[in-house]
């Protein structure tokens, strides 16, 4: 693969290495030094999750990185959805909510221990967005994203207004986790889980089915298939992620309130995953990873951090649609040089 | 084969108006079992609203279509195409982001597929490749593994058949498969569509190209602003004063 450049002295030239095969994600591989090739960035990937909380300096930045956690698991439930299924759906902030409020009350009303809350809070959370949004599904591309970045603003009123579960005070306290230690090593490996979960969910039968969803759905139709049933099952799937991440959220930070259902929850997850790489599963991840703690950074600057989200937004969308990790693959599979015409 | 042949598939009194144009209008016709039934008639005559209207993509405003006594109007399309009675579309709709047998993954994960699968019902990958070798992709070319975007038209009509196939079909509504194809990729269409009628598979084709269609089909009706306007094997049908002006004009040969 050769690309021109604008002046004909010279181009780029595009050599793949020995190893990347013929098609797309099939190898033929002949030696331990072609696994290692291929192995390489995924043990590093995983590696590199599991020494992030070994070696930030202290408590604080831990928290920052279960944080980034958080909108890292939003990121890759909203990956799914829109690449793989062809749902764009903006409910990050409901999913948390609806997830968090379930396991905060059953904490707060009932007593339940942490290990109970979450499991409840994940799994009905899941079914209570899920069934929420089925009557949405008619509504195509653009129409159920503003649907479902509707539904937080929605539920956040009626908490306020009907003073559901102590309205504006929230529910406090919430037990919390023993440490932070274990709290960040949870989400480290509930996110390698879903990842590594969802890519093998994608490349099964199932998975082959939503990707047809996404490419044209009356084929899909015409192929006896009922299209809402099989949305369905990918809203509970990525629901599931989202309110496991709000019953983190929960008892992470020991109080569960309307700011649960904020605004960043659902744009956050975006800007990681335009940032890392939509489509990749570790692109957004990625991107959650670098933007949360940026934006820890710059939390001197106040409001102002919004026009970083922006800035990055534009860059991203202008100069790299494809995101980090999407380049990274190139750059790591492809010898570039300059060769003279 | 029986000798009594049943009807399989029967429209009745089928009416859709899209605004003022009446799309369909009063339309009636019996199909029997493994017949190959042809649906001819000018462009904008109500030939592929037919089509959306027997598999459930449109709702008539009157009219019933029954399939071995079960009433499909008002079933879902995904319902109509779980009975058997499934169709191509005139405008190929392939998954394009993936390879071709993974196109045929959908059908056969559809719940019919699946109540007819046997042994290798596990393995639907080999399954699809051999449905796409059966329509005419060589497996020995890695045709059946490229993907659906990189596929020339004739394959994309032949994958079509074989979404259709996938769900071990009794009825297939084929909505134009020659259109738009060589002669020569028509001429290997047509061994194709032969075969499937000695599977026993009852065939509706809607086509333009008559030669082709005449040389497979049993039957035809001739569609002119949404009204039947004659039903007949091919060769009566041509004699009819009516079509010939309506569609063929005043001279013919064929």
């Amino acid at each position: 693969m050769a690309k021109q450049i604008s002046t004909f002295e010279r181009r780029k030239e595009r050599l793949d290495r020995g190893i990347k095969a013929r098609t797309e994600g099939l190898y033929a591989i002949s030696s331990w030094r072609e696994v290692s090739y291929l192995l390489a960035p995924r043990a590093g990937f995983i590696i590199i999750l599991f020494l992030l909380p070994l070696v930030v300096p202290g408590l604080y930045w831990q928290r920052v990185l279960a944080l980034a956690g958080v909108y890292a698991l939003l990121a890759l439930s909203f990956d799914f959805l829109a690449e793989r299924v062809g749902l764009v759906c903006i409910g990050g902030a409901f999913m948390i909510g609806v997830g968090g409020y379930i396991s905060g009350a059953l904490n707060y009303y009932l007593m339940l221990p942490v290990f109970l809350t979450i499991p409840i809070g994940t799994l009905g959370g899941a079914l209570i967005c899920t069934l929420l949004w089925v009557p949405c599904l008619p509504l195509r591309g653009i129409y159920f994203a503003v649907v479902t970045f509707m539904f937080p603003f929605l539920t956040q009123s009626i908490i306020l207004a009907g003073n559901l579960f102590e309205g504006t005070e929230g529910l406090s306290p919430i037990k919390g986790f023993p440490n932070t230690w274990i709290a960040v090593y949870l989400i480290v490996i509930l996110i390698l889980l879903s990842i590594f979960g969802l890519r093998r969910l994608c490349g099964e039968d199932i998975g082959v089915v939503f990707a047809g969803v996404k490419d044209n759905d009356q084929a899909v139709f015409a192929s006896g298939i009922n299209v809402t049933r099989v949305k369905i099952y990918a809203l509970y799937i990525a629901s599931l992620i989202g309110c496991f991440a709000g019953t983190f959220v929960a008892h992470f930070s020991g109080f569960v309130g309307v700011s649960l259902f904020a605004v960043d929850f659902s744009i956050m997850p975006i800007a990681a995953c335009i940032m890392g790489g939509p489509g990749t599963m570790a692109g957004p991840v990625l991107g959650a990873f670098i933007l949360a703690p940026l934006s820890e950074l710059l939390r001197g600057f106040g409001q102002l951090r919004v026009v970083l989200y922006c800035l990055v937004l534009v860059g991203f969308i202008l100069f790299k649609p494809e995101g980090l990790l999407s380049w990274a693959t190139r750059k790591y599979h492809q010898i570039e040089h300059w060769v003279k015409v | 084969m029986g000798e009594q042949k049943e009807a399989i598939i029967k429209v009745r009194n089928l009416s859709k108006s899209f605004g003022g144009v009446k799309a369909l209008n009063n339309v009636s016709f019996d199909l029997l079992e493994g017949e190959v039934f042809g649906i001819i008639g000018p462009n904008g005559s109500g030939k592929t609203t037919l089509v959306n209207t027997i598999t459930g993509f449109v709702k008539p405003e009157s009219g019933e279509v029954f399939f071995k006594n079960i009433k499909l109007t008002g079933l879902p399309h995904y319902k109509i195409a779980d009975l058997g009675v499934t169709r191509t579309f005139q405008v190929v709709r392939p998954f394009l982001s993936l390879r071709s047998f993974k196109n045929l993954i959908v059908p056969l994960w559809s719940s019919r597929a699946r109540r007819f699968a046997g042994s290798r019902g596990g393995d639907r990958d080999a399954v699809a490749i051999d449905l796409l070798e059966e329509v005419g992709f060589e497996r020995d070319a890695y045709v059946p593994y490229k993907l659906a975007s990189a596929l020339p038209l004739g394959y994309l009509k032949r994958l079509e058949l074989a979404r259709c196939l996938a769900l071990r079909p009794e009825v297939i509504i084929c909505d134009e498969v020659f259109s738009g194809l060589s002669m020569s990729e028509i001429a290997s269409m047509v061994p194709l569509i032969e075969r499937l009628r000695t599977r026993g598979v009852t065939l509706i084709m809607v086509e333009h190209r008559l030669r082709e269609l005449f040389s497979v089909a049993d039957k035809v009706i001739v569609m002119n602003f949404g009204e039947k306007l004659a039903e007949g094997v091919p060769e009566q049908v041509m004699q009819d004063e009516k079509v010939r002006r309506a569609y063929l004009g005043e001279e013919i040969k064929l």
